[in-house]
């Protein structure tokens, strides 16, 4: 693997992860638990959304094969995606919501903030300003958690239990692989040790404010960022890449 | 309009001689346009005929998100699907202002909510239609959000303050709402054949129902004539639909489609155009819960409120116990 096709993979991956979580977001608009929730959820999807555009544009740009962000975002199929396996999971009740979000932006937020100083401009750019909007992600999901967490009963059972079902795949997030290693050794990527020793630390806090219990450190999935989904991914692209796909040379 | 018909439970209007001293203070204000705010005396008339009023409109903001709110996931572009969320997120924030406008006349938003759950609360008839394709959303923004503007935009001068104030930040954002309907349907019709086909469809089956957003014809009604008279409404209803179908007739040419009317003609001498007649059976109809979208509208948002409560009760639970915190450090 050659420094531009590491490169290409990571962008994606960073652009894929905003998208597709991005895109689970919209779900939720007409159906959210409070109007405040469709307009802070919509608040999220949009930053997200907008953080893709930008990966992407620049995915097609290193790749130079003549692809914008909308070729990238509707014309691949699920196993040219790089988004982790988390950000795909289906929306489930609020609370599942809520951990998912959680879950990633403590990761986000580090990786962006790493990724402001990194030696590459136009990444330098998009996470200078992609980590302000993560700051305040990681701030309303942990408030959040916390909410729910050291809410009712109810709420606390039920948080818990998403924490218990979606902790497997937080190992992937700081997993590396031949694209970081390629890219590490020119201070492109970011140092994922740091990253996942900051989310640890918010995690563990958090999870003490909300009076959850951390779960079972234990088995791991794995596969996204390589283009192993689950089966939820599928489902999520043939709805968003409908229109696209089925009049190919339409603009709109 | 987004509240289409609005009881004033007026029977008949009094002249000034009639009104005892307190409301002929509150009319005097009304007359010198001197805004009332929500500690002022006004008349119980008036408080309900706009709780009545700014309620429909609230609802419609919310139920109003669920035809666009369909096509979100589906979006045909990364900058497509951000505006349009961009948008209908504005709805949700528009519906959130005019709660709290209603909250200033000492309506519950929960109670209100209720009430357009159980069915007796009304909101505008045309979001009880379905989204079909993509062009439906190009077709509600120029369309649906154009006869918005034309009937609000009157409201940002109406009597009652808090409501006034909450138009003039909603008609900003519903001119960007017109704006990117327009756009999609331009993108459109300068498209494929299929393309504008799907235009065209969607045009067919939106400017009916967009003509009857304007309520039935109500120059007669004793309503009309209170509300006015409070000035909480502004134009009759035909005035407004006249002024959007002049607004929309070269709109509909500049895209090179055909609007579904062929009673519809520019009239020399009025310089207005004219237009066919309306099917107020279909209106009524839809307006009363028979319309092809009533139940389904109404099914979304309870399911979405229930099954949001206990995130409701979380969250109200969480606050308590932080108060009782706070208490016991102080
Ligand atoms: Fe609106
Ligand atoms: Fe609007």
């Amino acid at each position: 693997m050659n420094r531009q096709q590491a490169l290409f993979e990571y962008l994606l991956r960073l652009g894929d992860n905003a998208l597709i979580l991005g895109q689970r977001l919209t779900e939720w608009i007409g159906h959210a638990p409070a109007l405040e929730e469709e307009m802070g959820s919509a608040n999220i999807a949009l930053d997200l959304i907008g953080q893709a555009r930008g990966w992407l544009a620049y995915a097609g740009t290193v790749e130079g094969a003549g692809r914008d962000e909308d070729d990238l975002a509707f014309q691949r199929d699920v196993m040219n995606f790089r988004n982790v396996l988390l950000v795909e999971q289906p929306n489930g009740h609020y609370g599942d919501t809520i951990a998912r979000q959680y879950l990633f932006d403590a990761f986000h937020y580090p990786l962006l903030t790493a990724l402001s100083a990194c030696t590459d401009q136009s990444i330098a750019g998009i996470a200078a300003k992609a980590s302000k909007e993560a700051a305040y992600h990681r701030r309303r999901s942990a408030e959040w958690v916390i909410r729910l967490g050291d809410g009712t009963a109810e709420s606390h059972a039920k948080l818990q239990q998403s924490f218990d079902t979606l902790w497997p795949y937080t190992g992937e997030l700081f997993a590396l692989d031949e694209v970081d290693h390629t890219l590490r050794r020119t201070g492109v990527a970011a140092d994922l040790t740091a990253v996942r020793r900051e989310w640890h630390e918010h995690v563990t806090r958090t999870l003490a404010g909300a009076t959850l219990v951390p779960p079972q450190e234990g088995w791991m999935q794995s596969g996204g960022k390589q283009g192993r989904h689950s089966e939820q991914l599928g489902y999520v692209l043939a709805e968003m890449q409908f229109l696209p796909r089925a009049y190919r040379d339409a603009r709109w | 309009m987004y509240s289409q018909f609005v009881d004033t439970g007026v029977e008949r209007m009094r002249c000034a001689e009639e009104l005892p001293e307190l409301e002929r203070a509150f009319q005097d204000k009304i007359d010198s346009d001197i805004k009332i705010e929500p500690k002022d005396w006004m008349p119980e008339a008036y408080r309900q005929t706009l709780v009545r009023q700014i309620s429909q409109h609230a609802h419609s903001e919310i139920v109003g998100m669920l035809p666009e709110g369909n096509w979100l996931t589906r979006a045909p572009s990364l900058r497509r699907k951000l505006i349009l969320l961009a948008k209908v997120q504005d709805e949700a924030g528009h519906g959130l202002y005019l709660y709290s406008a209603a909250e200033t006349l000492g309506a519950s938003r929960e109670a209100l909510i209720e009430a357009l759950h159980a069915g007796k609360a009304k909101y505008s008839s045309i979001f009880n239609y379905p989204t079909l394709s993509w062009a439906d959303v190009g077709a509600i923004g120029w369309l649906v959000d154009g006869a918005a503007l034309i009937n609000q935009i009157p409201l940002c001068r109406c009597s009652y303050g808090p409501y006034a104030r909450a138009m003039v930040r909603i008609c900003k954002e519903e001119s960007f709402h017109q704006r990117q309907g327009y756009e999609i349907m331009l993108a459109l019709c300068a498209g494929s054949a299929v393309q504008k086909r799907m235009a065209q469809d969607a045009l067919d089956r939106w400017w009916w129902p967009s003509l009857m957003m304007f309520g039935p014809p109500d120059a007669e009604s004793i309503h009309t004539q209170q509300a006015m008279r409070w000035k909480i409404k502004r134009h009759t209803n035909d005035e407004l639909r006249q002024k959007f179908v002049d607004q929309s007739v070269p709109q509909a040419d500049y895209l090179e489609l055909t609007l579904p009317d062929p009673a519809l003609k520019r009239n020399e001498q009025t310089g207005h155009y004219d237009f066919g007649a309306i099917d107020w059976s279909e209106f009524w109809s839809v307006l009363k819960g028979d319309g092809p979208c009533n139940r389904q509208r109404i099914a979304t948002r309870r399911q979405a409120y229930d099954e949001g409560r206990w995130v409701r009760e979380a969250a109200l639970a969480y606050g308590a116990k932080q108060d009782r915190r706070r208490a016991e450090f102080s």
